[in-house]
């Protein structure tokens, strides 16, 4: 139960945090709506021949897209905390050693929600019907942060790597925008050059864009939703042992 | 507890070097203990080991009789850090920093409101409780951290460096605090570039070099050994210096150090200033700038040592 009250107290700072960070703040909200608006009366037309046809496609990429974005706040997090000495006034506190990253995560996991449900509150504000069971909404709002919990590792090896906060954007966003856009997130498949197909149809984003897509508006969910569940497996059971490896390593060299 | 802090044996090497070379230490409780050295010395090296945020390569550390690999859990429970980095959160405001260690240590809400106001208000920080602290200023933050590393009344502090790169004000208010906790029985381990600091607050000084002890005893004891103070004289003309230090030498008795046009000795009267000041005028040595100062940190290390600390203490000249 302490524990757990520890965890809860670093995830509410956490959060407390984001009020005095504009830009975060702005990623959060404005930004997401930002992206969700542009794509669907630039591209819309183009891609599926009017925006009404479009939003149904591209809310639910919009909403992988920024998924992956915030966790990149779970690794520029964590470097502040390592490169200003916070993370070690922690440890030297008689909290589990686990602790600040589960706060970072928890508190990261509830940011994520809070973007999902906004992109669906504008989406629906912008003509989007959700054509499934508040259960199947509900499923996809799981299955992007039981994804988002894998990514967020990835960036906690980032965050542990990097030399500055800076630094851990810079590397996540250039990292992460080849793999938001090389996906089925914004156009279809068909669209892409044939060399790419391959790729695109295994990149998570796809399938966590298409299992969002079905559980948002009907259609097969059960293939995507199982192959992006195992992509989130498979990044976590990869970078989450990576990672906290590479935290003990930094810390004992310091 | 008999002794607060033991240390024996203890070493940590960084890429091959050792940082910390074999140190043995004791601290009583309720005493302050100093560890002065400049930067590289190992004194952070010693109190990261301390506080278990880094294990020693070889001997042992007990803090409140408990080892700080074995029990580490134990010793974060009674202890107070204070780093080199003020190691609070700059987006949160002073307050919620507080209220966060509270609520860590598993304080109650309603009790660890009560501990984060009582701190702010003994910090002098009640103005600025609901300021993020990217606003603070230096003093401000480094205030913050020593308020922070207060919250669960540890029973042994840990000060690393908490004067470095304030103004002397700040540092004035600082050893004021720091003071005030020797009255309540803490058992503080204070590492300092600074003589001055650590004659200011310390009972008994270690003096470091290069991860060992080199020296041991009150700041007095210290001092006597250094000489209390140094005259110093930079002369016009570099090429006259080695004539210079022989005039000085004549007179103090005692050969020079001497550095660019900077020439300097230990001495025990200020009546030699006009001596020299006389001496150097006869030969026609144009001296720019005479003076005496209070033993500086590196006055200790080139006593002790023979060769220069490689931090300069500009805060222990500011007395000139």
């Amino acid at each position: 139960m302490k524990a757990l009250d520890q965890t809860l107290a670093l995830a509410w700072r956490s959060l407390v945090q984001v009020r005095r960070n504009p830009w975060e703040l702005g990623d959060y909200s404005i930004q997401p709506i930002l992206f969700l608006v542009l794509f669907l009366f630039v591209f819309g037309g183009a891609v599926a021949g009017s925006t009404e046809a479009y939003l149904p496609f591209v809310l639910p990429g919009v909403i992988a897209m920024n998924m992956l974005f915030v966790t990149v706040y779970v690794g520029h997090g964590l470097n502040t905390d390592l490169t200003r000495g916070v993370f070690d006034r922690f440890r030297a506190l008689p909290i589990p050693r686990w602790a600040p990253l589960a706060g970072r995560i928890l508190a990261d996991l509830l940011k994520q929600a809070l973007c999902i449900a906004l992109l669906l509150i504008v989406g629906v504000l912008l003509g989007f019907r959700i054509e499934t069971s508040p259960w199947e909404v509900l499923g996809m709002v799981a299955l992007v942060l039981v994804f988002a919990s894998a990514a967020s590792w990835i960036m906690v090896l980032v965050g542990v790597l990097s030399r500055d906060p800076e630094h851990v954007q810079l590397f996540g966003f250039t990292a992460l925008f080849p793999v938001t856009f090389v996906s089925t997130a914004f156009v279809p498949l068909e669209t892409m050059p044939a060399v790419l197909q391959p790729f695109v149809q295994a990149n998570p984003v796809s399938l966590l864009a298409d299992a969002s897509r079905a559980l948002l508006s009907g259609g097969h969910a059960l293939e995507p939703v199982l192959w992006t569940l195992v992509w989130a497996a498979a990044i976590a059971v990869i970078f989450a042992p990576l990672s906290v490896w590479a935290l003990n390593r930094r810390l004992a060299r310091g | 507890m008999e002794i607060a802090i033991r240390l024996q044996g203890l070493v940590r090497s960084y890429n091959g070097i050792r940082a910390v070379d074999g140190i043995d230490l004791e601290v009583p409780p309720g005493s302050i203990l100093g560890l002065l050295g400049p930067n590289g010395a190992g004194k952070t090296t010693i109190v990261r080991m301390l506080s278990t945020l880094i294990a020693p390569d070889a001997g042992m550390a007990e803090v409140g009789g408990f080892d700080v690999v074995r029990d580490a859990e134990r010793v974060r429970e009674i202890i107070g850090l204070t780093g080199q980095y003020a190691s609070v959160d700059e987006k949160l405001t002073g307050r919620e920093n507080l209220l966060l260690i509270a609520r860590l240590l598993g304080l109650g809400r309603r009790h660890a409101r009560r501990r984060a106001d009582e701190l702010l208000g003994q910090f002098h920080l009640q103005d600025a409780a609901k300021r993020p602290v990217q606003t603070y200023s230096g003093g401000m933050r480094r205030r913050l951290d020593l308020a922070a590393s207060l919250v669960g009344d540890p029973a042994i502090l840990f000060l690393d460096e908490p004067t470095t790169g304030l103004d002397p004000r700040a540092r004035r208010a600082l050893w004021r605090l720091v003071g005030e906790l020797r009255e309540q029985g803490t058992t503080v381990l204070l590492t300092t570039q600074y003589l001055d600091e650590a004659d200011a607050l310390a009972d008994r000084i270690v003096v470091l070099d290069r991860g060992r002890i080199i020296a041991e005893g009150t700041s007095a004891e210290l001092k006597e050994r250094v000489g209390g103070r140094s005259l110093f004289v930079v002369v016009a003309d570099s090429a006259r210096v080695d004539e210079a230090a022989k005039e000085i030498a004549r007179i103090v008795g005692e050969r020079p150090q001497t550095r660019d046009n900077t020439l300097n000795v230990a001495v025990t009267s200020s009546a030699v200033v006009p001596r020299v000041l006389r001496a150097l005028d006869q030969v026609g040595i144009e001296a720019v700038e005479l003076g005496l100062r209070t033993a500086s940190l590196d006055d200790v290390f080139l006593a002790l040592t023979g060769h220069a600390a490689e931090a300069t203490s500009e805060m222990a000249e500011e007395g000139v």
